[in-house]
């Protein structure tokens, strides 16, 4: 590569170095500063995270750097902005949880500012090298991150879970990986697609296509691949659930969207299947394992996996339309459970958390703002109009039908009915039990992600609708 | 030429095969790991007649140089049950059995039943030039640290947050432990060092 090759590479990655630098950086501060620097630690990276996202929109040209490899697409920015707001908000709504349990581990926002890295960096992949780099540097740091509590047995087996599972569905991709590269010669996503348009489909390109595409089923939690959900998220300390619901998901759907919509588009009847049916097996199975939880971080795991499986049913359409609801519902569903999560990390009371359903009993009488929140955002969730949650529904509903995939949109709708009785039921217990003891007040930064994503949820999406439909529309016409 | 090539060739794959069965059937662990190395070396071997010698160098010093070593400390050092591992193991051997096949039958379907793409040795992302043109260490070198660097800083990065981790996930500051200080220690002069005492005749301090 020529220099003046190089330097264009780097001006198109830049959002990425900075935060790749920025961790270090902030690294070097922790460990000359020693555990008190916790708190200064998290301000600058959340100031880095912000950088980091002013770079990308207002800076950072749009363009093909290192050989193809790392792709910047409008599609790619948008997904990309959502991670930065995803990560941002898991970082500070870390603050309050950091003080009241003694939890002043300064490598928090340092792996979460790596692990956003290697978000940024699947969501750019170009090719199927940058796809597992990628992954594997997203996925490294939360496996330490959901172990970081190592005294409590909980945590330590959450991210021991999630790290041999992890490994595995790793395993699988790679495999898939060498086929794809056996059968067509590339690993590049568009020079797999002209070798797969000009060669047909072989079965050993499907095979790789198949592993690949459960790969990365594993890495947005959907049915058959959805075990480690639950434990992780229950396992894992409240902060970091909240961070591994969002950010990570969303840059998972991106690299599922690119590597089927962009390497496989000639393939796409046969990975249409797989979708469709991971789809599926993800909203019903999503549906009805909620309904028995007792636990909120628990319930929040099967609302994640039923969540995937909306935004794969807009995946499954395989046109600008479907790719355009995949972007609004993600955005959609990040908004959805930054609200929640600042919700279940303000479930305090002196003693200390709680996460049990049961606690919210009677919060309209203790804490009628907290409880009317929370009430948006479920009744979001669970897709009720005029709350964005059915917008979200809406768009990748009407892509499935408008691809001739009735029956696909049938059973969304089906299993949105069956999800909404677990949302209603958290409301009802809110609204008609009787009041439990009072939460300690509500911390200013879960109070201020809280009212922004509630109000985002409804009504200010009505507002922004516009030019957040357009810069969708834009991002998926990339692909088309 | 071929003839002795292919003597080697099974020379060595047979060393391999069979070092990798005693690694899993050897009884004591410290023979398996022993075994493990026979069949690096071996597979070492296969690489050079391959023209691979890049690979083959970097097989033996980081394999069997480092991790093969690091796999010898770790089962010294861990109090293994033998017994009840290998109850372990031979409750889940069918289980693993049955993966096995299926990945076998998936990789004999494949490779048979498509078609691989017919000019695929002259399309692939970056063919190699001929051996008698370049070395392995030069064609690695062309594209390393050019085509590849974006893979390469973040292949440094993944080892940057294993580290990371590996330290948060261990590293424990424990209070009261003396620990040497080499200043303090330099610092010291006879005055503070040594204390001069008369002692009388007959008596003790």
């Amino acid at each position: 590569m020529m220099p003046d090759m190089l330097s264009s590479s780097l001006q198109i990655a830049a959002p990425e170095l900075i935060l790749a630098i920025g961790a270090m950086i902030l690294l070097m501060i922790g460990v000359f500063m020693g555990e008190k620097s916790a708190q200064t630690i998290t301000g600058l990276s959340v100031a880095v995270i912000i950088i980091a996202a002013l770079w990308l929109i207002l800076v950072t040209p749009l363009g093909v750097g290192f050989g193809g490899s790392f792709v910047l697409d409008p599609f790619a920015r948008f997904m990309k902005i959502l991670v930065l707001i995803g990560s941002a908000a898991a970082v500070i709504m870390s603050v309050g949880f950091a003080e009241s349990e003694r939890f002043n581990r300064f490598e928090f926002p340092v792996l979460v500012l790596l692990s956003t890295t290697g978000m940024m960096m699947m969501v750019s992949a170009g090719d199927m090298i940058a796809l597992y780099l990628g992954l594997e540097l997203q996925s490294l740091a939360i496996y330490v991150l959901a172990a970081i509590n190592r005294d409590s047995v909980r945590s330590t087996e959450a991210g021991l879970k999630y790290f041999v599972l992890g490994a595995l569905s790793s395993g699988m991709l790679l495999y898939g990986a060498s086929m794809v590269y056996g059968f067509t010669g590339h690993i590049e996503f568009t020079q797999i697609a002209a070798v797969a348009a000009e060669s047909g489909r072989s079965v050993g390109l499907i095979v790789g296509l198949v592993f690949v595409l459960a790969g990365l089923a594993f890495k947005i939690s959907a049915v058959p691949f959805h075990m480690w959900t639950p434990d992780v998220y229950e396992g894992a300390p409240t902060p970091i659930t909240a961070f591994l619901a969002g950010a990570p998901k969303i840059a998972a759907m991106a690299l599922l969207t690119r590597f089927t919509v962009q390497g496989f588009e000639p393939l796409s009847d046969q990975w249409q299947q797989v979708i469709v049916f991971i789809s599926i097996a993800s909203m019903a199975f999503g549906a009805f394992a909620a309904i028995g939880q007792h636990n909120i971080k628990r319930l929040m795991a099967y609302s994640s996996i039923a969540h995937m499986g909306y935004a794969l049913v807009g995946l499954a359409a395989a046109n600008t339309e479907g790719v355009r609801g995949v972007l609004i519902y993600m955005t959609v569903y990040l908004m959805m459970t930054l609200g929640t999560f600042a919700v279940i990390l303000a479930m305090r009371r002196r003693d200390g958390m709680v996460e049990e359903i049961d606690d919210l009993s009677g919060l309209s009488q203790t804490n009628p703002m907290m409880a009317l929140f929370l009430t948006v955002m479920m009744l979001s969730l669970a897709g009720l109009p005029p709350l964005a949650g059915f917008i979200g529904k809406y768009f990748v509903f009407m892509a499935a039908v408008h691809a001739g995939l009735w029956p696909l949109a049938i059973i969304g709708v089906l299993a949105s009915v069956v999800g909404l009785f677990y949302y209603l039921r958290i409301v009802k217990t809110m609204w008609f039990d009787e009041p439990a003891e009072a939460f300690v007040p509500m911390a200013i930064e879960l109070r201020a992600v809280l009212w922004v994503t509630g109000l985002v949820v409804f009504p200010v999406y009505i507002f922004v609708s516009g030019p957040i439909f357009a810069a969708a529309e834009a991002a998926a016409k990339t692909f088309f | 030429m071929l003839g002795l090539q292919a003597f080697f060739f099974y020379i060595f794959a047979f060393i391999a095969v069979g070092g990798a069965l005693m690694v899993v059937f050897a009884r004591n662990p410290v023979h398996s790991v022993l075994f493990l190395i026979l069949t690096f070396v071996a597979a070492a071997g296969l690489f050079l007649l391959a023209g691979a010698e890049f690979l083959a160098l970097i097989l033996i010093v980081v394999y069997v140089g480092a991790v093969a070593i690091l796999f010898l400390f770790v089962v010294m050092m861990l109090d293994l049950d033998l017994g009840q591992m290998k109850k372990g193991a031979l409750r889940y051997a069918p289980f693993g059995l049955i993966i096995g096949l299926v990945l076998l039958a998936e990789l004999i379907i494949a490779a048979t039943g498509g078609a691989y793409h017919p000019e695929l040795s002259q399309t692939t992302a970056l063919p190699m030039q001929p051996l008698y043109e370049l070395s392995n260490i030069n064609a690695l070198g062309s594209v390393l640290y050019t085509r590849y660097i974006l893979f390469f800083q973040l292949a440094g990065l993944i080892l940057f947050v294993a580290m990371v981790g590996a330290i948060v996930l261990t590293l424990r500051h424990k209070e009261g432990i003396k620990r040497q200080s080499i200043s303090a220690q330099n610092a010291r002069n006879p005055a503070t060092a040594i204390e001069i005492r008369k002692v009388e005749s007959g008596r003790g301090l």
